[in-house]
Parts: structure tokens; C-alpha cells; sequence
């Protein structure tokens, strides 16, 4: 997440100071990511060292005013123009936390993949809500539109996110029934072959007699 | 929100299919109170009895034990004269193709409850015209469904559903047929219904329907596995300076 650019992207619109350039940066986001005074002044330093930015002035108040350079318009029209980095796929613990799960002694993975899908839904349950809020006030026509407009694609971001999270979990759970019904059908192993170890999926993913389709 | 009538009450349903070596436990003991104003959304796989659970719910298949309760009514021991009236004053039923009657138009559609239930033609109409227009549809009301578009048809059979001031709209993957923007557009709608005071079950297995739900109830083999509790948007608003409220505790999971 670049707090980088975004700091850069609200500066674009004129000088602000520190906590100004936090407010507003979580008043567009719907504080999905919050910032402290601390990381905005670390972030303005380097954008300073960095030439992309530069100290100017103060306002009536007495706060040091940042302004964006040309340097810097210049980095925040390539970072607009590109597309973000996906050479590293961010670390996604649920995933890891499957892939350790299949075979685990003593997990029964279906019970994991459940847990999170309740959870999962769940925090759709929530964005879906404070969408329907977000529209709410778009429609009524009160209060500021940009940051109105920014937080519901910052809401429905989220709900894509959580919903592919959702499917990825009912896929396991599938593959994994798929799997374990597979190795159940195999022909036994011929006498004389060691013992295969009880298969991980076979254990925790067995489907349940009586099901049927409605 | 919960009120003391629950306007459906499911208690330790079960339906069995077939006898002896071909049984099958399509449901087993289920235990499920909607209220007035809430939506509960079913979710589990194919085979796990969520389609079969509001079938039964809307009277349209029997349990093979236990009860269910609409308004305090058991319509498992109603006879079949007071069934047919309860399904016709109580309980609203949306299919995932609409099942809107194509030589009828939106109106006589929506107003066809209210006649079999004996009202006058001319109350009828108004009513269905009032039941459109909340829908947004009473441009609509002297369309035939193929003159309509798919969101519009799924509106106007929600709109079938609740006339006559029916509080159960039991809706079975209502958005089935329908792109995304304009199965959210009907959700929506169910939602607002919900809101103002109908009790709702809808069966979906798309997570971001469920979503629109009070409640998402889980279903395994024909049982309960998981339900999520309420947590409240407010909650999550009221923690945050803007006032707006993320949840930072999801994102930086």
C-alpha cells in the first residue's frame, strides 16, 4: 500500500500540512487503512529527500506547508500510468494456513475452511451495509461527493476481495471432497506394497452419507 | 431488532427421501426463527437441503417430522383449505425464473394473490399498482413479462410476493438469472422490504447476496454447521475518527 503516492496524489491538489494530508487521506479511503501523524511526517521526509516534494511556507495557523515538485508530478503521473507491482504476490496467511492445514494431524481442515468462511461472510455482511449507506448518501446528494465516490470503490474493493476469498474457500472445500471421494473409489494397494499413509484428505474431507442434491 | 412473534419458525425439521437402503436425510433437525424486518440468507452446496428447507417453509413440500410455524400458524397440520390461504395472505414465494404468468400483464400478475384471495378486481389492481410503484415499476404495470426485462420480471414478482401486506418472502436464488448489477438491484429491494418490516429467507450460494442478509445461516448435509451473528455497521462507524469506519483489523490481517 503506498502511502507514498497517495500523499503525493492529495498534495497535487495544493500544499497541506501533516495532519491535514492524514485526514484527508482517510476521510477518501473511509479510514480502511489509518495512518498516524508519525508515518505521514516519516513518509513527507523522504518524499523531501527524495526531491518529489518540498517544504514551503506556512499557513495562517503556523503549519509547515509541503508542496508537491515537478519531480514529484512527474512520479505520481508514471505511478497513475502503471500498473502496480505483482512481481511478489503479497503474503496471504489464509492460504498458508491451508496449504499447512491439509494433512495437519488433528485438523480437521473442513472445520478451517468454515471458520473462515463465517468470518469472511460475515465482513461482507458489514461492507454490504456500509455500501448501502455509501449509495444512501451519494443519492440524498449530502456532503462532500469526491470522498463519498472514493470510499464506496474503496468498499467495493473490499467486498470483491472478501467474495473471491468466499468462492476460493467453497472451491477447497469442493476440491477437496472431489479428492477424498477419488481416493475412496481407488482399487486397493496389491499385497506385499507398504501401507499408504492415511491420506490427509481422505481423513478430514470424507463426504457425509446421505448427500443429495435439491 | 428481534421481536417476540417470529414470523417463521422452523423446529427440528426433518425430510427424508426414499426408505430402507435408498434413504436419504435431505434435512435433519433443523432449528431457524425469522423476525419481522430481518433477512436471513441460506447458504451451503449443492445437495445440502437449502432448496429443500424453503420448499418447506412455503408449504410447497412437506417434513417428514417436525414443525413449521408462520404467524404462530402450524401449517404442517393446516388442512389443505387453510394451507392454500395461508400461502395465499402469508407467505410470498420468488423463483429464480420469475414464474410470472406471460399471457397476464405486470399488474394483473402482481394483483392474481389478491383475486384468488377474493378480493375484488378493481382492489385488486390498486393494490398491485401501489406494490409497483414501490418497486419502482408503475411505468411497468400494463407490460406482459416478455415485454420486460429479466430485472425488471424478478421485480415485479417480488412485488407479487408481498402484496396484499404478505410478511414471509421466501425467495429461492432469485438473482439466478440475473447479471450482477441487476441481482444487487433486486437485493436491494428485498432489502428495503425487509427494512420495513417483512421477514425474509433467501437461498443463494453467491456470497455477496448473502451479504445483504442480518444473518447468513450455514448449511451441511442437511444441517445447521455455522451461522454469522450481527455485528453491526454501527459499531464499525462509530470507532472511527472520519466517521466513516474501515476495518483495519480486516485489511491488515
Amino acid at each position: 500500500m503506498s502511502i507514498r503516492h497517495g500523499l503525493l496524489a492529495l498534495l497535487e491538489l495544493g500544499p497541506r500540512y501533516g495532519s491535514q494530508l492524514r485526514s484527508e487521506f482517510e476521510s477518501r479511503t473511509g479510514a480502511t487503512w489509518p495512518l498516524n501523524v508519525g508515518q505521514v511526517y516519516t513518509t513527507l521526509s523522504r518524499l523531501e529527500r527524495d526531491g518529489l516534494v518540498a517544504q514551503g511556507g506556512e499557513d495562517d495557523a503556523g503549519h509547515a506547508l509541503y508542496a508537491i515538485t515537478d519531480t514529484g508530478r512527474d512520479e505520481l503521473r508514471s505511478w497513475y500510468a502503471q500498473p502496480v507491482d505483482r512481481t511478489s504476490p503479497a503474503r496471504d496467511e489464509l492460504a498458508i494456513k491451508l496449504a499447512m492445514a491439509v494433512g495437519a494431524p488433528g485438523v480437521d481442515i473442513r472445520e478451517v475452511i468454515q471458520s473462515q468462511r463465517r468470518h469472511t461472510v460475515q465482513a461482507m455482511q458489514d461492507y454490504t451495509r456500509l455500501k448501502a449507506r455509501a449509495l444512501d448518501a451519494l443519492e440524498s446528494g449530502r456532503s462532500q461527493e469526491r470522498d463519498d465516490v472514493a470510499w464506496l470503490l474503496v468498499l467495493e474493493q473490499l467486498i470483491f476481495q472478501t467474495e473471491a476469498e468466499a468462492r476460493w474457500l467453497d472451491h477447497c472445500e469442493a476440491r477437496l471432497i472431489r479428492i477424498a471421494a477419488a481416493s475412496a473409489a481407488a482399487p486397493p494397494p496389491r499385497t506385499g506394497d507398504p501401507a499408504p499413509p492415511p491420506g490427509p484428505v481422505a481423513e478430514t474431507a470424507r463426504p457425509r452419507a446421505g448427500r443429495r442434491r435439491t | 431488532m428481534p421481536s417476540p412473534q417470529p414470523v417463521l419458525q422452523l423446529q427440528q425439521l426433518a425430510r427424508v427421501h426414499g426408505t430402507g437402503a435408498t434413504e436419504v436425510h435431505a434435512l435433519r433437525g433443523i432449528d431457524l426463527d425469522v423476525h419481522p424486518g430481518e433477512l436471513v440468507a441460506v447458504m451451503g452446496p449443492s445437495g445440502s437441503g437449502k432448496s429443500t428447507l424453503l420448499t418447506i417453509a412455503g408449504g410447497l413440500d412437506t417434513p417428514t417430522s417436525g414443525r413449521v410455524l408462520v404467524e404462530g400458524t402450524d401449517i404442517t397440520t393446516a388442512g389443505r383449505k387453510a394451507l392454500a390461504a395461508l400461502r395465499r395472505r402469508s407467505i410470498g414465494y420468488v423463483f429464480q425464473d420469475y414464474n410470472l404468468i406471460p399471457a397476464l400483464t405486470a399488474a394483473e400478475n402482481v394483483a392474481l394473490p389478491r383475486e384468488l384471495d377474493g378480493v375484488s378486481a378493481r382492489k385488486g389492481r390498486t393494490e398491485a399498482l401501489a406494490a409497483l410503484e414501490e418497486m419502482g415499476l408503475g411505468h411497468l404495470a400494463d407490460r406482459f413479462p416478455d415485454e420486460m426485462s429479466g430485472g425488471q420480471q424478478q421485480r415485479v414478482a417480488i412485488a407479487r410476493a408481498l402484496v396484499g401486506d404478505r410478511r414471509l418472502v421466501l425467495a429461492d436464488e432469485p438473482t439466478g438469472a440475473l447479471d450482477s448489477e441487476t441481482g444487487e438491484s433486486v437485493l436491494g429491494l428485498l432489502r428495503t422490504r425487509c427494512d420495513a418490516g417483512a421477514a425474509g429467507v433467501l437461498v443463494t450460494h453467491e456470497p455477496r447476496f448473502a451479504a445483504w442478509a442480518d444473518r447468513v445461516v450455514f448449511l451441511r448435509d442437511g444441517a445447521v454447521v455455522d451461522q454469522t451473528v450481527r455485528s453491526g455497521a454501527d459499531s464499525l462507524l462509530a470507532g472511527q475518527g472520519s466517521g466513516r469506519g474501515g476495518r483495519g483489523q480486516a485489511v491488515e490481517r
